[in-house]
């Protein structure tokens, strides 16, 4: 179980991106971080992933305080991240280091065969298009066996058919050994796609302004009249969220105007 | 008349594909060739007496010569060792400061400006006083090499150390990876192909300097060479001592581009 307790960011230049975030995510849920840009929705998954910490509060898992980079989490960013002189089956294996030989050959290519890659084994990163890259990227981040798994955006550099491609590839993977995932994006189709429940975020501080569940049966058909209605209720969710910032904040008001046009 | 029409193109393609094999690095040989050519024939023909730019056959012949009663190779020799010797105390050097001032802002802060400083001297007006301090033999050359060698790799590694993704680091501590190992894993596979760069652009300083060294009194070494052909009035030797340094100077480099060809591959952009 994965635990917020108010958890707060404050930058030295005092702009709070966080405040009060308190949200448990039980084993195995898939939670959907939304919001304007400039939210806070990064610097939460930040915290969590420990490559950050939190200036107020605590990110706790399975009992353990969160504080630096954990071997039950793993992170899949915006960008691949390849390290460019490692081949990509290398790439996969790289938080293996520690591990036998053989079990490292066994896990890495059984990683690559998961995510359709295993003729790419040995290619370099420069080789491969946007979406194999980022499959490299997911397969890097699950070979270890994280029992948490964060994703920062990690399709919107990607054009609309290969990141509906991986959405299902994303989910398929998370089947196989069904960790907790907490994905931050900006694209509600995606949201709505992958999530149990979705916390939409709202600025000045980062707060959480509403959560909604998403119950919708599995595998969910972006063309079906109940997806189109759950996007709805975010898609309003998202408006309010973006106006309350508005009115109760008129220092910002420009700025968060700005950010009404997102999408 | 139509399989004419329909081979044409081809056979144009394959004959511009010859072309530009073979053509392309000829080209460039053109002009020098062309002229110890015609310089050799201009001497033979009596055009010119050679004796101040002798023609190709009699500088070949010096080389001869000079291979032939061992000259060549102790020169040679002694040469090589100054480079290599002042080369590894100046990569040495230039490695660990390079690093250090490129790791933390607080020592970047406490040791630039003074290297800088240094720097802006040229290095050749510490001969004088490395011969003071040195003595005129064997350390003040390869402290003057070492000097010459110091900057660019020092520049090339710190530079390089700045400018590590800060993207790739983040995934190192996402995974973990403590000092020693991001350092192993991380930062020297990234800093790898500007630190190559540097010891290239290093040796070649390396190679100048190794001359300045031993125009200013040497016994030995190709500088030695040069000085004592202009003395004796023997072009041909200069001049073979010249081509001596080119060789060496391309040889040593193109090993070091060898040396570092594995680490590098994954950067290898052009698809042969």
């Amino acid at each position: 179980m994965l635990v917020l307790d108010r958890v707060g960011k404050t930058y030295p230049n005092g702009v709070r991106a966080l405040d009060g975030i308190s949200l448990a995510v039980k084993p195995g849920e898939i939670l959907v971080v939304i919001g304007g840009s400039g939210c806070g929705k990064s610097t939460l998954l930040r915290a969590v992933s420990g490559l950050d910490t939190p200036t107020q509060g605590k990110v706790v898992l399975d009992g353990t305080a969160i504080t630096a980079p954990h071997e039950k989490i793993g992170i899949i960013f915006q960008e691949p991240r390849l390290l460019p002189w490692l081949r990509a089956a290398e790439n996969v294996g790289f938080g293996l280091e520690q591990r036998p030989r053989a079990e490292r050959r066994v896990r890495v290519a059984g990683a690559l065969e998961r995510v359709g890659l295993t003729d790419k084994a040995w290619v370099w990163p420069r080789e491969l298009s946007g979406g194999q890259a980022q499959r490299v990227a997911i397969a890097r981040a699950l070979v270890p066996r994280p029992e948490v798994l964060l994703l920062d955006e990690p399709f919107s550099a990607l054009d609309a058919f290969t990141r509906a491609d991986l959405q299902d590839h994303l989910l398929h993977l998370w089947a196989d050994l069904k960790p907790t995932l907490i994905m931050v994006t900006h694209d509600v189709d995606e949201a709505i796609v992958v999530a149990d429940r979705i916390m939409v975020m709202r600025a000045h501080p980062g707060r959480i302004f509403e959560e909604i569940t998403c119950d919708l049966p599995r595998p969910r058909d972006r063309q079906s009249a109940a997806f189109d209605f759950a996007k709805r209720r975010v898609l309003a969710a998202l408006d309010r969220s973006l106006e309350r910032a508005i009115i109760t904040d008129d220092r910002e008001t420009k700025a968060a105007s700005g950010a009404a046009l997102w999408w | 008349m139509t399989a004419t029409v329909e081979e044409a193109p081809a056979e144009r393609d394959a004959s511009r594909g010859r072309l530009a094999r073979f053509a392309r690095p000829a080209l460039g040989l053109l002009l020098p060739v062309g002229l110890a050519v015609f310089w050799e024939i201009a001497v033979r023909i009596g055009l010119s007496n050679g004796r101040l730019v002798p023609p190709p056959s009699v500088i070949f012949d010096t080389f001869v010569d000079l291979a032939s009663t061992g000259e060549l190779q102790s020169h040679t020799l002694a040469t090589l060792f100054r480079v290599a010797a002042g080369f590894v105390f100046g990569v040495a050097a230039g490695t660990v400061f390079g690093a250090i001032a490129g790791y933390s802002a607080l020592t970047h802060r406490l040791i630039d400006p003074t290297l800088q400083a240094l720097r802006a001297i040229p290095s050749i007006a510490w001969v004088p006083l490395f011969i003071l301090w040195f003595g005129i033999f064997e350390a003040s050359k390869i402290i003057l090499i070492a000097v010459g060698v110091f900057f660019p790799v020092y520049l090339g590694v710190m530079g390089a150390v700045l400018s590590v993704d800060r993207k790739i680091v983040e995934v190192g501590r996402a995974f973990r990876l403590s000092g020693f190992a991001m350092v192993r894993r991380i930062l020297l596979p990234a800093v790898m192909p500007a630190y190559v760069l540097s010891l290239r652009a290093g040796l070649g300083l390396g190679w100048m300097f190794v001359l300045a060294a031993e125009f200013l009194g040497a016994s030995t070494g190709l500088g030695f060479l040069l000085i004592d052909g202009q003395q004796l009035g023997k072009p041909a030797q200069i001049v073979a001592a010249i081509v001596a340094f080119g060789i060496l100077g391309k040889a040593t480099d193109w090993l070091i581009a060898l040396a570092a060809a594995p680490f590098l591959r994954w950067q290898d952009v052009v698809e042969r």
